[in-house]
């Protein structure tokens, strides 16, 4: 195995230095680092690079099973490598649903076999998503894929009982509920954010209301019960100041925000372009500065790309008929160093903690998320902030060309990633398939 | 104007414009032989992918009127429901020679998507798209109303003249309303106040955007505004089951409140006109008494639709001021 030997990198954005990857572990660090090089060693000039732990996606639609034709795990976890992570939770909308022992372990096992990332299944809360009657939690949790995360995301667990059984079951195993947020009944139809715009352009809305109802409800069900609770892809002021609420009660409450609510408002829908269309939707610019504000000062905890490929049918048509969902997995970093590095509201160490450390302790996984030191996993990413980049969906490793910031000049590049010790990113490029195949 | 997707796209001059011209197309269907050469060997497509046989049929005839070769497309069950998409069948009929799309459709936004595409080099005529817009509606709302309460109620010429001053009180299910999206903005652009009223359920959650004034009361509009028109919405009756949204308790207790009545017709100005776009619920939003009524220009208003789509058809394909002095080959 090729050792690598990064000089000059700056550690979560601190004072630069030497950092040798050998046996899939950091080495050395330092002055030790050059000394301990083996002379066949890699080296990489790090100068004005950021060395952060891998990222940790908690929120990823890799579509296999079912729908192969938007993603499949490999070209999936392949954009992930490119977009800086080294492990994705893979949702459990896929078709078969994710909600047995068997479809969970073939999505781990498939994920091993691609070998970019590893890949940690999402169990279903539900069988089939219905909402009705619990999956089989315990024995996800006990498969080979060890499932800690459950969720029925892109639906909402919209019973309470319901809701309350899987908030305390999952204690059993150190699980969590990671819950989408959307009051059924409010949202039927729904097309879009209901404000101004949806007034105006005549889409059926989605109001505020229908996720900040659900998140107040989950937090005092999980105090109740004295369960840990994950909100996913929290969009709107309301919903952060809920949690925000929650947490100065002690509630055991996590949440997320992905990058394009950072970025994309409400207004982003006026040209009726389909790419724009997700769940939960683009928001106001309140909720826009709401939500970086929160996960400025901790109240998010992560942020999460929920990257929903879609095929281009399901996107090259009216509004009301297009599939929800954006992708983000090779965009996210650079939509977070925008927002929120650059304009000085967080340090990379800050990045560290809200896209690698705090997920993957959200999602119990071990070997991810890990400090820079000498001993610990060589799980890491490499980036260059001073890189600009223009998207071109059609040029990213995702099938899918859904990406809501074609043609936008981004904001930094990643440079390398290693997945314990082993490049699957380097020079900003996929290393070639059969290096990553474990 | 390339396409007509919105009323709010339209500038004052561009709007007064179609109404002017609508007019001189209007004088020509005075004559024994209503059709004009115009727009002979051009060819209009008539693309409905939801039912409207008031809208279609007026649209056929205005392009008939002009000349226009004209094919009716009745695409209903669309990709919606899994059938052929909106894209290949704008791809059919460019593939077809279309020169303008007439497009009504169940999405709102559908025509926007269909002119910025790229799927048809075709104008295209917003016929009705969900609930966002029907601009021909307004236009010909607001030819109806200019052509009786602007210039001493027609007895003057009115051409070149707006809509100043005018209060307009639209009625109604204005939460699923393309008609008054697109009245809201059109007459506000000719100079008209418009108040919107109708329950607060009816009402979208945004409306304070808008340029119009909200009462949730028709009587203290009526009292209070002494408004020049009243123009009623259509109200569909599943809107009031738990399952259509349960948006009023009953048909009676909306028709207490918003129904426009003989008592409330005798309300209004003696010169105050009441319109409706149609179809007519009666005994719902309208009695029979105002429907009826000398008041009402209901049925005049579906002439002058022809009118409008004549004029709209005519300056989005012929371009120029019409030469209606042409006269068709016999």
């Amino acid at each position: 195995m090729t050792d690598y030997l990064l000089t000059d990198v700056s550690p979560l954005g601190e004072a630069a230095t030497d950092v040798l990857l050998a046996d899939g572990r950091i080495a050395a660090l330092g002055a030790d680092a050059r000394a301990r090089a083996n002379d066949d060693a890699v080296t990489i000039d790090g100068a004005g690079l950021v060395l952060l732990p891998g990222l940790v996606d908690l929120h990823t639609h890799l579509r296999e099973p079912g729908r192969e034709d938007a993603e499949t795990i490999r070209t999936g976890t392949r954009a992930a490598a490119l977009g800086g992570f080294t492990a994705v939770h893979a949702m459990a909308n896929t078709s078969p649903t994710q909600d047995t022992a068997g479809v969970v372990e073939q999505v781990w096992r498939l994920g091993r076999e691609a070998g970019w990332v590893d890949v940690h299944p999402v169990g279903a809360v539900t069988v089939g998503l219905e909402g009705e009657r619990l999956a089989e939690l315990g024995a996800m949790a006990d498969s080979q894929a060890q499932v800690r995360v459950f969720s029925d995301d892109g639906r909402c667990v919209h019973d309470p009982v319901v809701m309350r059984r899987a908030l305390e079951y999952v204690k059993a195993f150190d699980g969590v509920v990671a819950q989408h947020a959307q009051e059924p009944r409010l949202t039927e139809g729904a097309q879009m954010h209901e404000g101004v715009v949806s007034a105006e352009l005549g889409l059926a809305g989605w109001p505020a209301v229908a996720e900040e109802a659900i998140i107040a409800r989950d937090v005092l069900l999980a105090e109740h019960v004295g369960s840990r609770l994950h909100v996913c892809h929290l969009s709107t002021a309301g919903s952060v100041e809920i949690v925000r609420w929650a947490k100065s009660r002690g509630i055991d409450v996590t949440a997320e925000a992905t990058p394009h609510h950072l970025v994309l408002t409400d207004e982003e829908a006026r040209g009726y372009d389909p790419v724009f269309k997700v769940n939960p939707p683009l928001r106001t610019q309140a909720d826009v500065d709401a939500v970086r504000a929160g996960l400025e000062d901790g109240t998010i905890d992560i942020v999460a790309t929920d990257h929903a490929p879609h095929t281009r049918e399901d996107k090259d048509c009216e509004w009301a008929a297009a599939a929800f969902g954006m992708t983000g997995l090779e965009t996210a970093l650079s939509v977070v160093q925008e927002t929120m590095v650059d304009t000085g509201r967080m340090t990379w160490a800050d990045v560290a903690r809200v896209l690698s450390t705090n997920p993957a302790r959200i999602g119990r996984v071990a070997d991810h998320g890990r400090p820079v030191a000498v001993g610990e996993p060589a799980n890491l990413v490499l980036v260059d902030p001073a890189a600009r980049r223009t998207v071109v969906p059609e040029e990213q490793a995702t099938k899918s060309t859904n990406s809501p910031f074609r043609g936008r000049e981004l904001h930094g590049r990643v440079v390398a990633t290693f997945l314990r010790g082993r490049a699957t990113v380097l020079d900003g490029a996929p290393v070639d398939e059969s290096q990553v195949v474990a | 104007m390339r396409h007509l997707l919105s009323a709010g796209d339209l500038t004052p001059a561009e709007a007064v414009t179609i109404l002017d011209t609508a007019a001189q197309m209007a004088a020509t269907q005075e004559r024994e032989i209503k059709k004009l050469p115009t727009l002979r060997g051009r060819t209009v497509v008539n693309l409905f992918f939801e039912d409207s046989t008031r809208t279609r049929i007026s649209f056929e005839t205005a392009a008939k009127r002009l000349s226009a070769d004209v094919i009716n497309f009745s695409a209903k069950g669309s990709s919606v429901s899994k059938g052929e998409s909106l894209k290949d069948t704008a791809l059919t009929l460019q593939a077809m020679g279309a020169d303008a799309v007439v497009i009504r459709h169940q999405a709102s936004g559908a025509p926007h998507t269909l002119a910025t595409s790229g799927w048809t080099h075709g104008a295209v005529v917003n016929a009705g798209d969900g609930t966002h817009q029907h601009p021909t509606q307004a236009l010909l709302d607001a030819y109806t109303l200019r052509r009786h309460l602007v210039g001493d109620g027609g007895r003057s010429d009115v051409t070149g003249r707006d809509l100043e001053g005018l209060k307009v009180a639209i009625v109604g299910d204005v939460l699923h309303s393309r008609v008054a999206r697109s009245n809201v903005q059109l007459l506000h652009t000719l100079g008209a106040e418009v108040t919107l009223v109708g329950p607060p359920t009816l009402v979208p959650v945004g409306v304070g955007a808008w340029t119009a004034r909200v009462s949730y009361h028709l009587d203290e509009v009526i009292a209070d505004e002494k408004p020049d028109a009243v123009m009623m919405l259509r109200v569909q009756r599943e809107r009031m089951s738990s399952a259509g949204g349960g948006f009023f308790p009953s048909p009676l207790e909306y028709t207490r409140g918003y129904g426009l009545d003989a008592r409330r017709l005798a309300a209004l100005p003696d010169h105050a006109i009441v319109l409706h776009p149609g179809p007519m619920n009666r005994g719902l939003e309208i009695s029979a008494d105002a429907a009826d009524s000398p008041r009402a220009v209901i049925v005049e208003q579906v002439a002058n639709g022809v009118a409008v789509r004549m004029a709209v058809l005519y300056l989005l394909l012929a371009g120029g001021a019409p030469a209606t002095n042409e006269r068709a080959d016999a």
